[in-house]
Formats: C-alpha cells, structure tokens, sequence
C-alpha cells in the first residue's frame, strides 16, 4: 500500500479523492452506497444565507462526454444545514468542507461567520465560480478587483483553511490564482463548470430553462487539466483538482499537472462508487511505478 | 443499501420495433421491490449516450433473481439497450425512488397507463390482488401495436384499453374513455403513470370528482438518486426531487398549471 496522504495547508487527508460540491448532496444519500469515512473529503452542496428554490425545470442536458447543468444553487439556507444536517454528517471521519456563496460580499461574511464554530467543518471552499446565479457567484470570479475583494474579506473573518474555487470562464487563469493567493486563500480549487448552451433543433427552443448553464464532465477534463497546469506555475499554495475525473488514470494526471488533491464531480451520476475505485486505482498506479508516496508524482510532468 | 451491479441479460421480447420487454439476471438476491420504484441503467458503448437512463421496475422475480424492464424506444438509449444480446452484462443501480400508496381502506382503484407508463403497473397489479382490492387498467397508446401486456394486466383486473387510430379498444385518449362518464364510476383511488400531459388530465378529472390521484412523474435525470439536483418538480413545498421524493406524488401536492 502506498502512502496517499496528503497536505491542503495545515490539514491532512487520509488521501487525496474528496467529492465536489453539488455531485454528492451533502453526503446522506450516498451513506447508502459505502462508507463516507473512506473518502478523503466531501465537499457539500453550495450554501447561501437564505432557502434557494434554484432555477425551474429543465435544468439539464445531456451533451457529448458530459452534461450542462443549471440548478442555481438550490439549498435551504445556512441555518437549516447547522440545525438539520450538519448533526447527521458530523460522524464521518472525512473533512467536512462548506461551499460558500453568496450575492454580495456580506452574504459571503454572513455565512462563513456562520461556519467558523462548526467543529467538524475544517474548511470553506469560496465559491466565486457559479456560472448558475445572477448576481453574485461566478462575477466575482471573472475579475481579479472583485475576486480580491470578496477573498480578503473572508480572509479576516475566517481562521481555518481558506480554499477558493476558481471559474474557468476567464482569459487569464493564473492571474486569477494570483490574485486570491495574494489575498489570503490557503489552497485554489479549479474547475469549476465552463459556461455552455444546449439547443433542442426540432423545438427551436433551449434545453435549459435559463438557456445557459454549466458544462462538466469528461468533456472539460483537457480545459480543466491546463489550468491547473498553469495555476500550479503561477501559485505556491496546494491546488485541488476538478474537471472530468472519471477514473484514477484521470486523477492521476491531475496530479502530475500539479494538483495535490482531486474531487470528482458528474462521475458519481453514473458510477455512485467512482470515487472508492480511484482512490484503489492511485494506489496501484503507485505501486505500479514504484512510488512510495502520492506526493511524489505531484507535479511531476515532464515537460 | 441499494444494488450497484452489472446484471446479465437472459431474455429481450419485442413485441414492434419501438416496445420490448427486456429481462436481466441479477447476481445478488434483489431487495424487496415497491411498484413505483425505478432503476438506473447504465448504457454502454453507445455514442451520445453519457448518463444513465431511469427505467420502472416491471417485474421481478425473487427466488430466480430476475428483473424485467418495459422499454418504449424513443432515443439513442432506449435503442441500444434492446440492441443487447442475451449473455451481455448491464449495470443496474436500483431499487430507487418511492412508491404508489397501497391502502386497505380502498376497495376499488383505477390504474390509468399510457406508453411507457404501463410499467409500474404490474407490480401495483400484484399488490392490489394481494390486498383484496379491485383494480381497473385503462391503458391508452397511439394504436393497437402500442398497447402491450394486456394479458398481464388481465391477471390482477379488468382491462380498458383506447388508442387514438381505433385500432383496438375505444377510439381517442384515455381521459375520453367512457368509463370516466359511466354512472358506476366510483373509485377510491386514481393512479396514473404516463406523458405529461395524460396525467394532468387524469388529475383534473380525479380533482373534479374528488378522487385521491396519484401520478409517477418522468423528468429527465443526471443521477436519479438524490445529488444533483436536476429532477425537481415543483410542490406546494417548493422543489422536490422527482428521484427521491417522487416519482409518485399526489397531484394535489404538485403545483402543475392546471
Ligand atoms: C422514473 C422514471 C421511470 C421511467 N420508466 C420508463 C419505463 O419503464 N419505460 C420506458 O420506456 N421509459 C421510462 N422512462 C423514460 C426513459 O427514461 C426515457 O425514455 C429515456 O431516458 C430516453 O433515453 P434515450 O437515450 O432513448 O433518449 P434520448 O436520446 O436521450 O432523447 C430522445 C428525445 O427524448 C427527449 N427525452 C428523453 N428523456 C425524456 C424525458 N424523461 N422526458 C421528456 N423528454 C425526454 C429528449 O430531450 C430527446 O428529445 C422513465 C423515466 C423516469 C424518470
Ligand atoms: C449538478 C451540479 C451542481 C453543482 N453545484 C455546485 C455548487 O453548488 N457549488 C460549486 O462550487 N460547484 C458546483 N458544481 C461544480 C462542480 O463542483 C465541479 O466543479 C464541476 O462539475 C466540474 O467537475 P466534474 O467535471 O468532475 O463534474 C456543480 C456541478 C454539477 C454538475
Ligand atoms: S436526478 Fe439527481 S437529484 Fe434527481
């Protein structure tokens, strides 16, 4: 067995597989596949401040290797998560990370302060990425002014991890990655889904009831992969990787592009038990090339 | 737990190009199966084809560990599966979703399919039998080709049928049957599983005749257990998920613009 622990900041996973916000609910559903604690973390479902009904239906279509989303944040609030959920889920041993959000910069300080007393949450992941809400969401993520802004402004009410996670729908990824590095973020997160459209021909009309919505899947795993190549040039704190990870040979390039973990997102639709099999996938590519430890490949391309 | 686990295919019966009744081995013991509940299927090889397609559980046999679907074909999906040949693997996750209420208060229920939507019925079929309560199918199609398993049917009730060419059964849609204007329409309970439109008639009707109705919604599904958030149908309590809240729900419950 090789050693898949690694380091985001000052915390440690037991190895590097974590799910991504909005692929695995907030993890009760999945409790019905395996166990949780097996996971390196989960990240949860997005909050916001208040109840979000989301967009109505249709918010789905399915496109060549992947799918387009746009469920606009559906959640039932901060408060109902600390009462309802967060008791259920505080077991695990896993991390527990909160996606935040938020419409402006004081409903992002609203909920993290919310976040700071909940023992078992060892880390909020900034979500300034969301192609899926009006205000808010992925604007603060497509400048750097704002993405700044919105990061030092968490940064002084936060102490634990800071992770941010980072829009792809930008022409300059790595000034990005800069930017909230210099404002405090303790890791970067990409990416998050890339702004797409489906038409439905024989209708004239969108699939979609918002005409837009976010691509994910195996179809942006090359745009995916690039960024965080870039990202890992132009940072020094630890990125996770997302984007199109349907099996360990997908997170192993992650990593060799420089991600120190990866959370796997759309593959946990097909296959609930994606996760499980490329944390097993890891190990055997490790021992497969006779690594002692996961960390060793981090960055690792040969360029 | 739920079955994550590739099934083998053991028998696909077509009864025209566009229906066919698929039956898999499973190589576990299947949990128990509540009429309503539906499986994942995952569709292998087939391009386009990325996420898995929600199918009703028809029938299931315990002691042999057999499962059967009812498949109308309508895209790629739909297609390839009955493309199979016997001996193939599918994946299967399943039982998934909630089921039609069976209650011992009811004597008499109506059971209202129309296409794909027959499926769940079988298995509501069995329980009616069970439970000692009368059923009545009514099972609507475009024409005769589309109405299948009436012999099924027949089993556990009595059989209407309507298809819009009068090719079989009465002529025009099942809300047109002349059961629902008979003056011995009398019903405990209205079940209705089929396109969209179908069902809202069904409902209003069950609404104006003051009649419990319930209705298996299909929205289209990136999951179809419970994560994405992709199903939803909006209640009187907001955005539910049609996969784990549903696929049944009182019409009543809903917040459908009828
Ligand atoms: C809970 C549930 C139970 C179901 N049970 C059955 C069953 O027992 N038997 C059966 O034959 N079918 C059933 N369906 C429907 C079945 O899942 C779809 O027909 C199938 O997913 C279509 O896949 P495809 O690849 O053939 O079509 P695609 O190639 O994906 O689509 C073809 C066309 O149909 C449209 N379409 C696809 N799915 C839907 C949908 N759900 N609603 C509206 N439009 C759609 C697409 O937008 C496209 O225009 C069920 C659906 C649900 C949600
Ligand atoms: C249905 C759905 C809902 C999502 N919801 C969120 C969310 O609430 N917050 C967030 O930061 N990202 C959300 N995402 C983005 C994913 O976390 C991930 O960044 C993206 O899907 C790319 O990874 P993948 O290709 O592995 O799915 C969502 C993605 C999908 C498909
Ligand atoms: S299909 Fe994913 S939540 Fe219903």
């Amino acid at each position: 067995m090789a050693d898949l622990k690694v380091k985001i900041h000052n915390l440690e996973f037991k190895n590097p597989v974590t799910v991504a916000s909005g692929t695995f609910g907030f993890g009760e559903e999945m409790a019905e596949f395996f166990d949780l604690s097996l996971l390196g973390g989960i990240f949860v479902k997005g909050l916001t401040i208040k109840n979000r009904e989301g967009h109505v239906y249709p918010r789905m279509a399915e496109t060549p290797s992947g799918m387009l989303n746009a469920v606009g944040l559906q959640n039932k609030g901060i408060d109902y998560f600390i009462d309802h959920i967060y008791p259920n889920i505080k077991h695990l041993d896993t991390h527990i990370i909160a996606n935040v959000n938020g419409s402006t910069v004081e409903e992002y300080i609203e909920v993290t302060e919310k976040l700071n007393d909940l023992e078992k949450v060892t880390a909020i992941e900034l979500n300034i990425s969301c192609p899926n809400v009006k205000e808010g969401g992925m604007l603060f993520g497509i400048s750097c002014p704002s993405a700044i802004a919105v990061t030092d402004a968490i940064r002084k009410v936060y102490k634990k991890t800071l992770i941010v996670k980072l829009s792809p729908n930008v022409t300059d990824i790595a000034e990005m990655a800069r930017a909230v590095e210099g404002a405090g973020a303790d890791s970067i997160s990409l990416i998050n889904t890339l702004l797409g459209m489906a038409i439905n021909a024989e209708k004239r009309k969108p699939i979609l009831s918002t005409i837009t919505g976010g691509l994910s899947g195996p179809a942006i795993k090359p745009v995916a992969l690039r960024m965080v190549w870039q990202v890992y040039h132009a940072v020094k704190v630890p990125i996770i990787g997302i984007g199109g990870i349907m099996n360990a040979t997908d997170a192993i390039e992650f990593f060799l592009a420089g991600s120190s973990a990866i959370q796997v997102g759309t593959a946990n639709f097909i296959d609930p038990m994606a996760s499980l099999k490329i944390i097993d996938g890891i190990n055997e590519y490790l021992n497969r090339h006779s690594f002692q430890s996961v960390n060793e490949i981090i960055g690792l391309l040969e360029t | 737990m739920k079955v994550v686990a590739d099934h083998k295919v053991v028998n696909i019966q077509y009864f025209s190009e566009e229906n066919y009744v698929i039956q898999m081995e499973s190589p576990v013991d299947i949990p128990k199966i509540k009429p309503g509940n539906f499986a994942e299927i995952k569709v292998d090889n087939t391009p386009g084809v990325f996420l898995r397609r929600p199918f009703s559980i028809l029938d299931v046999d315990y002691e042999n560990k057999l499962i059967s679907f009812y498949v109308k074909v309508i895209g790629k999906g739909t297609r390839y599966i009955g493309l199979y040949e016997i001996g193939d693997q599918i994946n299967l996750i399943y039982p998934l979703g909630n089921s039609f209420t069976v209650s011992d208060k009811d004597r008499k229920v109506l059971i209202v399919g129309g296409g794909s939507g027959i499926a769940p019925f079988i298995l509501l079929g069995k329980e009616m039998v069970k439970n000692g309560i009368e059923a009545t199918f009514l099972i609507g199609g475009r024409s005769q080709r589309d109405i299948i398993l009436t012999k099924e049917f027949a089993k556990y009730g009595d059989v209407l049928v309507t298809t819009e060419d009068g090719s079989l059964g009465e002529k025009g849609l099942v809300t047109q049957h002349s059961v629902f204007i008979s003056p011995q329409f009398k019903y405990d309970r209205i079940y209705a599983c089929g396109p969209d439109p179908m069902m809202k008639a069904v409902a209003i009707i069950a609404q104006q005749k003051e009649i419990t109705c319930e209705v298996s919604l299909e929205n289209t599904m990136a999951c179809g257990f419970g994560i994405c958030l992709c199903c939803v149908t909006a209640t009187q309590e907001g955005n539910k998920r049609v996969c784990l809240e549903g696929p049944v729900f009182n019409s009543r419950y809903l917040k459908w613009q009828i």
